[in-house]
């Protein structure tokens, strides 16, 4: 992974700028000490790693905007973070850069059920925005698998999706208004508790730009009313291709589930082993989930056993209570966690229009032996954002390093099929010097455009989302 | 001009000495009125790919949406935004084309269901006022490849960019529909009932008020679903209601998408949209008759030629659009809302990176 050569202007004012910031700010805002540095020296993503110069915590927008005037001031970079739960390297340092963490934003400004919306601070978690809401029977409803520690500020930066966005869209779907802070210092709100933008869709460009555009520090979310009930049925099927027909004739047959999921043998069997969930063995696994009330659910049930039954199924089991509700998902949510028991792992984010599943699922075989590199397949099938995860020896030299070959084959196989490099977790590092894969030069000139207008120096999250060949010229500006 | 594929539309663009009016359809004459040479997209017609079993459409920007809507209603499927219709409003014919559609972001009743046409649309190709050809975002729902420019377009009235091709998420069609018809209520109260009947689960997809206060809810489903959720609503809400089945609800939600009520009669026509809590107080302050949408979040206003409206709502949270207005009203007033001046900085700096010898549509936004 290349990183841009650190400044060495910037390191030898290092004493002088962060004398600056600890003048503007309150002692507890500013960590300047390695040790307590180190903390954050990397996401989720964690082979990447760098110290930042020093990380600040402000606790208003006041003093984020104070930050970035004088960062903007010293020429220095400035990498927002969340919850630091990002799997893309969203939120990786550079060592000429200062850390804006959103953690001590945590204030709920307003919660309106009469207009479904709730303002919040961005600091605070995504689990946490329902739980505001939880008694009045509403909920905040993308649901990132990392919800119980993931910030609305991280979700708005990388426009996060979940399990549920079949029906209820992704962060961008759900973001009615931000108040925002630039890399020059300047306060601007967009949108508010209205519906649309009056001019440009700013707000629809912020929401995904990985923190790149300027530092979201309060959001005005839409809450809805919490359904009556959901139940899953789980179907199992002999083969890959027959569970995606599967899941095409229930699209086209007017059934709108919240949830379409679906694991593939290697991912159920690993599932098996250490959740004990009870799957069937199987090469094919969906678990769709319906909402409403108990007519409503058993009436959508019962349509979608039906189209199901067609495709003969090794198996099908409805959920008819809490009970077996909880064991059809309890496989499904420990996944990530069963794979980490038996492996290292690569999780990829790719997605795919849903009717070149097959192929694609038996190409991603072929190209497992190729590599000799095992893999287990998760994914919203509804949507086609395919989870594939590599599995490896990271201790064994040169695995990971196949491993990181093998993930990009399969992106561009995506790509290829018509789909793109990452559906929910976002570019970061990890996907920027595959952009090239997926857009021209023009395309992404024009995504760079918009950088150029909203932070002209390029100092806001430096060495993300665009090759460094791509925005070389830029930075040097 | 009328390009018969993107690569022509790319060269006219690169060739182009002065301004563009760009046009599919023309029949959303909206905004300041542009001086420039007429730029057709009508020309770059049909459906590039229709996935029904993956609800995704490819389609080029000059296909009449009829064209469109009737490819989807043979697989039982549609937009899921409910395009408005403005022709009866702004005395226009022709037909709207897809291009047309996003470029001004345009989105009906079950807005406060699925969202707006930037909801669904997933994907745009492009020429930018270079003549560059760019795409943004694809045929997959999910999709966090970069910037979203796909968001940026939707909406931009032609300013940023020429559409050559938008890619959007389907819903199913259900399988039937009610609405339930409240009688004359005054506004505090019509918005209050609207809330309520939001924030239910019974997943209510329309909420408006007609010019004589009675209040639409509109519920849509499989038969069964439909039939339960009308009962339950009722016994949430109270009151007595009227019941309307079928095409006739049809009719009623076909009328208010497209502000039927205002078609045809004088007058300057605002679109302004706020949070629903506060419309009763701005509609005291506008005097003049009102259609609410979006469970008060969307108030159309039927104004005497050359009203600022603006002027009689002072500051408040939200837009006013001046969507119908002679040409004096037009030049007279700004059609769209003007923004603070940070905001207005962003919008500015946009359109000269996307168009940097303004010749798309200059002026038209304001």
């Amino acid at each position: 992974m290349d990183m841009p050569q650190p400044s060495p202007a910037i390191l030898s004012q290092r004493a002088r700028i962060l004398a600056r910031l600890a003048a503007e700010l309150p002692p507890e805002a500013l960590i300047t000490e390695e040790a307590e540095c180190r903390a954050y020296e990397c996401d989720a993503l964690t082979v990447y790693r760098c110290i930042p110069m020093a990380v600040t915590l402000p606790s208003s927008t006041g003093e984020v905007a104070a930050i970035l005037r004088i960062c903007h001031e010293e020429g220095v970079k400035v990498v927002p973070r969340g919850a630091g739960t990002s799997l893309a390297g969203g939120s990786l340092p550079t060592e000429d850069s200062i850390i804006l963490g959103v953690a001590r934003l945590r204030e709920v400004l307003e919660v309106s059920t009469a207009d479904r919306i709730i303002r919040v601070q961005t600091g605070m978690t995504n689990l946490s925005v329902t739980g505001e809401v939880e008694s009045d029977g509403f909920f905040y409803a993308p649901d990132p698998s990392s919800q119980l520690a993931c910030a609305i500020a991280g979700n708005i930066a990388m426009n996060s999706g979940g399990a549920h966005c079949l029906k209820y869209g992704v962060t961008t779907n759900n973001l009615l208004g931000v108040t925002m802070v630039q890399m020059d210092g300047t306060i601007v709100e967009i949108g508010g508790a209205h519906a649309d933008a009056a001019g440009y869709d700013l707000l629809g460009v912020i929401c995904g730009s990985e923190g790149q555009l300027g530092v979201v520090t309060e959001a005005t979310l839409r809450i809805l009313p919490r359904p009556e009930g959901a139940r899953p049925v789980l179907i199992a099927f002999d083969s890959n291709e027959v569970a995606g027909a599967c899941v095409s004739d229930i699209i086209k047959a007017g059934v709108l589930p919240v949830a379409i999921e679906f694991m593939d043998r290697p991912c159920i069997r690993a599932c098996e082993d250490f959740a004990k969930a009870g799957y069937p063995d199987c090469e094919a696994l969906l678990i769709i989930e319906v909402e409403g009330s108990e007519a409503e659910i058993a009436e959508q049930l019962g349509l979608i056993s039906q189209i199901a039954r067609r495709h003969n199924p090794v198996e099908l089991r409805e959920s008819q209570s809490e009970e077996e509700s909880r064991k059809i998902w309890l496989g499904r949510k420990s996944a990530f966690g069963a794979m980490g028991q038996i492996n290292d792992y690569m999780c990829l984010d790719g997605t795919i229009p849903v009717s070149s599943l097959p192929f694609v699922l038996r190409r991603i075989g072929e190209m497992s032996k190729d590599y000799g590199l095992d893999v287990a397949n998760v994914f919203h099938a509804g949507d086609g954002n395919m989870h594939p995860l590599i599995l490896f020896d990271a201790n064994k030299p040169g695995d990971l390093e196949r491993c990181e070959a093998f993930g990009a084959d399969i992106l561009k196989l995506c790509v290829e099929a018509g789909g793109c490099l990452t559906g929910e977790h976002g570019v970061g590092i990890e996907k920027r010097d595959l952009m090239t894969v997926q857009f021209t030069p023009a395309d992404l000139e024009a995504q760079m455009r918009v950088k150029d207008v909203f932070d002209p120096r390029w100092l806001l999250n430096p060495a993300k989302v665009f090759p460094l060949a791509s925005s070389a010229a830029r930075r040097a500006a | 001009m009328r390009p018969a594929s993107e690569a022509e539309l790319s060269d006219l663009i690169c060739a182009a000495q002065g301004p563009l009016r760009i046009a599919g359809g023309r029949t959303r004459d909206i905004g300041k009125p542009v001086a420039g040479e007429l730029l057709e997209t009508g020309g770059m017609r049909g459906i590039t790919l229709y996935e029904p079993g993956a609800l995704t459409l490819v389609v080029q920007a000059g296909t009449p949406l009829a064209e469109v809507e009737a490819a989807l209603a043979s697989e039982s499927q549609r937009l899921p935004f409910e395009p408005v219709d403005l022709r009866a409003l702004l005395g226009r014919d022709g037909a709207p084309t897809v291009g047309g559609m996003v470029a001004t972001n345009a989105s009906g009743p079950r807005r406060v269901q699925v969202g707006a046409c930037r909801d669904s649309l997933i994907g745009v190709r492009f020429i930018d006022g270079a003549g560059a050809v760019i795409k943004n975002g694809g045929r997959v729902m999910k999709n966090v490849t970069g910037y979203d420019l796909v968001k940026l377009m939707a909406g931009s009235w032609g300013t940023l960019g020429v559409l050559s091709e938008c890619s959007f998420k389907l819903l199913p069609v259900p399988e039937t529909q009610a609405t339930l018809l409240s009688e004359a209520l005054d506004l505090p109260q019509a918005v209050d009932l609207m809330s309520r009947a939001l924030g239910t689960p019974y997943e209510v997809n329309g909420a408006a008020r007609d010019e004589a206060g009675r209040v639409a809810l509109r519920i849509e489903g499989f038969a069964e679903q439909v039939r339960y959720r009308l009962g339950a609503l009722q016994d949430a809400l109270g009151g007595e209601w009227e019941i309307i089945e079928g095409a006739a609800s049809g009719g009623i939600w076909a009328g208010i998408r497209d502000v039927s009520g205002f078609a045809g009669r004088a007058g300057d026509v605002w679109r302004i949209s706020v949070r629903p809590s506060d419309a009763p107080a701005l509609v005291a302050q506008m005097g003049c008759p009102v259609l609410l949408d979006w469970g008060g979040g969307l108030i159309w206003a039927l104004t005497p030629e050359g009203t600022d409206l603006r002027a009689r709502l002072g500051a408040f949270h939200g837009h006013a659009t001046l969507i119908r207005g002679t040409e004096a009203s037009r030049a007279a007033l700004p059609v769209f809302q003007p923004e603070a001046a940070p905001v207005a900085a962003l919008s500015a700096g946009l359109r000269a990176k996307f168009d940097p010898r303004g010749i798309l549509n200059p002026g038209l936004m304001g």
